[in-house]
């Protein structure tokens, strides 16, 4: 029991470690998704499977691609000259020492409440589903308008700059090939050839 | 509908696939090693040497004398002129090449060798796998290489072969003529004079070259004024300098200079020359 | 005998296990397994190369590949030696543990999905609760190392390769998910031995396969563009687009560990195949009663053939997407598709047996594909192109 738990504890701990402390962002994110597959181990091993999977699919999967993306997306990929700590390095701390207190904080309550058996709990997938339809619904169901909320923002956000920049530069004229940018309801087809009724 | 297209699409490609299989005229390529296609009787790329007859060293058609080592645009020809003579196939004594390289690494296959020569001893082969491992040896090919018969020439070039195998013919009946003319003359000659020289031909010839070679460039000139106007024609007939001269041409340096003329000036030609053969 | 023919494979391992003491018996047996997964996909590879070249050459009219051994079968081999005797180039500036990492990620994680797969009767690696889970989580991590591979070359062919595929499957993974909840709604399981298992019945000598639904079929074409896009397969290849990005995010590699991507992209292919036959064409059950006596494994593996011959076809027949095209299609087409297709199934779910629920579904799904591909082809005039500059 023990080993296998130290061993992947340290990968994850190792991973985040070097997620903090590299200087090149992108080897800083390539180890924070060492740090969260080496979580994904630990729910596998308590045999928590859906969690286990869903945290490999969301984190390994989407989350470590979108910071990779942003990093890159903001020129940030060069290695910075002075060293990685910022210089609010103090409040940053701070934070976190915050957060992990009410995290740890948390656990530390709900343990006594968990019935102190050895063996894990048997739960399938079935079983979170059911709870997650039907006990759990109203927070999925908020969950669910929040993650919606935030690529509609995006969206607007986006769409609110081009525009800016066709104001920028003008409109179109006759002769310049129509981007889609202009209408984006419902056209998977080209929109760029510039097709001849005949 | 959307995507009948692609229903459309994946139709075509099933029925080329299925009819593959059937009929052998869907193929749109040649197994190239076992079969080949027909080159074009136009096609190209590095020149050879033209010889008559079975022996590639007697009958090489080449007399050295340069014009395709000046023209060569990238300079690939290397020429080492003879000391010895031997007889061409008017049977004249000529120079022959001691050495005839070509670098076709360097060669361009301009043609502009060919459009000079006017010994019509240098043609464009069409032989087209000239791979080697030697990267220097392998592609300077000497003049035992390059030689091919004419009848090799016939056979990738027969139109314009025998276009070049008329015109030979020609002159050497032309020169036999004047050759027979110059013995009666002679015969005359030393039938009224019993004391004239004997090889009369060079005693001739000497004093007549400069004065014979003017109209000679004065034809070429308007040979090709008359150029674009034949431009269709792939290979016009070249006026060969000694055609116009009386008796067998005199191989002096002064001559050799004269004889660069019309060359120069039939270098011009393969712009309209080069124009596509119908 | 069919029984035993069906269970060979099974059996074979059974016996081997028998010579090994009880507490071996377990490690060695997944070991057995393992190295049979191993050691089959790239062989199936190394035929699918084959096929394919001789394939789309066919339907270009050639021949394809026919020199090396008869008929050109050997080819593979030549290939593979060559691209193993080929020097392995890492660039200079590249990011050499990064870059060598890429290849090893992408070939463990493709080759991972396949431990959920069911390949023939009571012929998985692991039965998991959360099987398509799994699969899933697998094929997430394979972006990764694209990004990995694409990044760390210091390229900026592969860099816009390297975007370009993980922005194409973040898209179509999305597609793929909702394809295949479909298939979860209607078992009530996550575990590919049970979809199978749900489809593994009869009626009239057909089977009871869930492509032969409306919402089933409608999730098995959305379930074949996106595991198409996933697989960075032609029409959607632009990753790789040779025209525009030399070959996309494995521009920088040689020899063995190019061969390694290409490994893992086909083998992708055949894990993608092997998910959609087990969610859709009822994994390894025969197409009609009759034919129950074949085994198992052979109709698995002759349904992944299939399959890989629908992509080589595809591939032969359509040209490239362009980037927007693309986006617009996954996220104005196969996206809204997909959604509806869910409540598609919750609505056959809900009404019950009955003639009734095949004329709902299916005219609810026919209405919307039309409507949507109306809406999509508006304003669209397909004439023959016009050129304004080069004439």
């Amino acid at each position: 029991m023990g080993l296998v738990f130290y061993l992947i504890s340290a990968f994850a701990v190792g991973g985040a470690l070097a997620a903090v402390l590299l200087k090149n962002l992108v080897h800083a994110a390539l180890a924070l998704t060492i740090a969260f597959f080496g979580l994904a181990l630990l729910f596998l091993r308590l045999d928590a499977q859906f969690a286990g999977f869903a945290q490999i699919l969301v984190y390994v999967g989407a989350v470590a691609i979108l910071v990779v993306f942003a990093i890159l997306l903001t020129k940030g990929s060069e290695v910075p000259k002075d060293g990685v700590f910022s210089k609010s390095w103090l409040a940053g701390l701070a934070i976190s020492a915050g957060v992990f207190a009410v995290l740890a904080w948390a656990v530390m309550q709900a343990a006594p409440s968990l019935p102190n058996e050895s063996a894990v709990p048997s739960v399938s997938v079935n079983d979170i589903g059911n709870a997650l339809m039907s006990r759990y619904v109203l927070p999925l169901e908020i969950i669910a308008v929040l993650l919606t909320a935030a690529p509609l923002g995006a969206v607007i956000v986006a769409m609110h700059e081009k525009a800016g920049k066709q104001e920028k530069l003008g409109a179109p004229g006759p002769g310049s090939p129509r981007t889609s940018s202009g209408s984006w309801g419902g056209d998977f087809v080209s929109e760029t050839w510039e097709t001849r009724k005949n | 509908m959307l995507g009948d297209g692609i229903l459309k699409g994946l139709a075509e490609t099933a029925k080329n696939f299925a009819g593959s299989f059937v009929s052998k005229e869907r193929m749109t390529t040649v197994e190239y090693p076992e079969e080949r296609l027909p080159l074009p009787e136009a096609a190209r790329n590095f020149p050879f040497l033209v010889y008559d007859g079975d022996d590639w060293e007697k009958g090489l058609r080449c007399v050295a004398c340069q014009i395709c080592e000046k023209e060569c645009p990238p300079k690939c020809i290397y020429i080492e002129k003879s000391k010895d003579k031997k007889p061409d196939y008017v049977g004249k004594p000529q120079i022959y090449p001691a050495k005839f390289d070509i670098d076709i690494s360097v060669c361009m296959s301009c043609q502009i060798c060919v459009e000079v020569c006017p010994f019509e001893a240098i043609k464009m082969n069409t032989e087209f796998e000239l791979a080697t491992d030697d990267r220097f040896g392998g592609l300077l090919l000497d003049r035992k290489q390059l030689a091919r018969s004419n009848e090799y020439y016939h056979e990738i070039h027969p139109t314009e072969a025998s276009e070049v195998d008329a015109r030979l013919a020609e002159e050497k009946a032309k020169v036999e003529a004047k050759a027979k003319a110059a013995a009666e003359a002679a015969a005359a000659k030393a039938a009224a004079a019993p004391s004239a020289n004997t090889p009369a031909s060079a005693a001739v010839a000497k004093p007549q070259a400069p004065v014979e070679a003017k109209p000679a460039t004065a034809g070429k000139a308007a040979e090709i004024a008359k150029a674009p106007a034949m431009a269709t024609a792939a290979s016009e007939p070249k006026p060969v300098p000694g055609t116009g001269t009386d008796g067998p041409a005199p191989l002096t340096a002064e001559d050799q200079k004269n004889a660069e003329t019309p060359a120069k000036a039939n270098a011009r030609e393969p712009k309209a020359q080069g124009e596509p053969k119908e | 005998m069919t029984e035993r023919l069906d269970q060979i494979f099974v059996v074979l391992k059974h016996w081997l296990l028998g010579y090994l003491p009880e507490s071996w018996q377990t490690p060695v047996g997944v070991v057995i397994s393992v190295v049979c997964i191993i050691g089959l996909y790239p062989a199936l590879f190394a035929i699918t190369t084959v096929l394919e070249r001789k394939g789309v050459g066919r339907i270009q009219n050639r021949l394809g590949p026919n020199r090396v051994g008869p008929y050109g079968i050997l080819q593979p081999m030549a290939d593979g030696i060559k691209s193993l005797t080929k020097e392995d180039i890492v660039p200079t500036s590249a990011d050499a543990v990064v870059h060598f990492l890429a290849p090893i990620i992408l070939v463990v994680t493709v080759f991972m999905g396949f431990a959920v797969l069911p390949m023939g009767r009571n012929m998985v690696l692991v039965d998991m609760d959360a099987g398509l889970l799994f699969y899933f989580a697998m094929g997430a991590s394979t972006e990764l190392s694209v990004f990995m591979a694409g990044w760390s070359s210091r390229n900026k062919y592969s860099l816009l390769g390297a975007m370009r595929a993980v922005a194409q499957m973040i898209s179509y993974e999305v597609a793929l998910l909702l394809s295949s909840v479909v298939i979860v709604m209607m078992t009530g399981s996550l575990s590919l031995v049970k979809i199978v298992e749900a489809q593994n019945h009869y009626s009239y000598g057909l089977p009871h396969w869930f492509i032969f639904t409306p919402w089933g079929f409608a999730a098995f074409i959305m379930y074949a563009i996106a595991g198409t896009a996933e697989t960075n397969r032609s029409p959607f290849d632009l990753p790789e687009g040779e025209s525009e990005l030399v070959a996309g995010y494995h521009t920088e590699y040689s020899g063995f560990k190019f061969a390694l991507f290409f490994l893992g992209e086909y083998v992708a292919m055949f894990s993608i195949s092997g998910l959609g036959s087990t969610l859709f064409l009822g994994g390894w059950m025969a197409p009609f009663a009759a034919l129950q006596f074949i085994p198992s494994w052979i109709w698995f593996f002759g349904k992944l053939f299939v399959s890989m011959g629908v992509f080589i076809w595809v591939r032969g027949t359509l040209p490239r997407l362009r980037q927007d095209q693309l986006m617009n299609f996954a996220w104005k087409f196969v996206l809204p598709m997909c959604l509806l297709n869910l409540f598609v199934a919750a609505l056959w779910r809900f009404m019950g047996d009955g003639w009734l629920r095949w004329v709902v579904c299916s005219a609810i799904l026919i209405l919307a594909y039309v409507s949507i591909g109306r809406e999509g082809m508006r304003r669209k005039q397909f004439g023959p192109r016009s050129y304004r500059y080069a004439e």
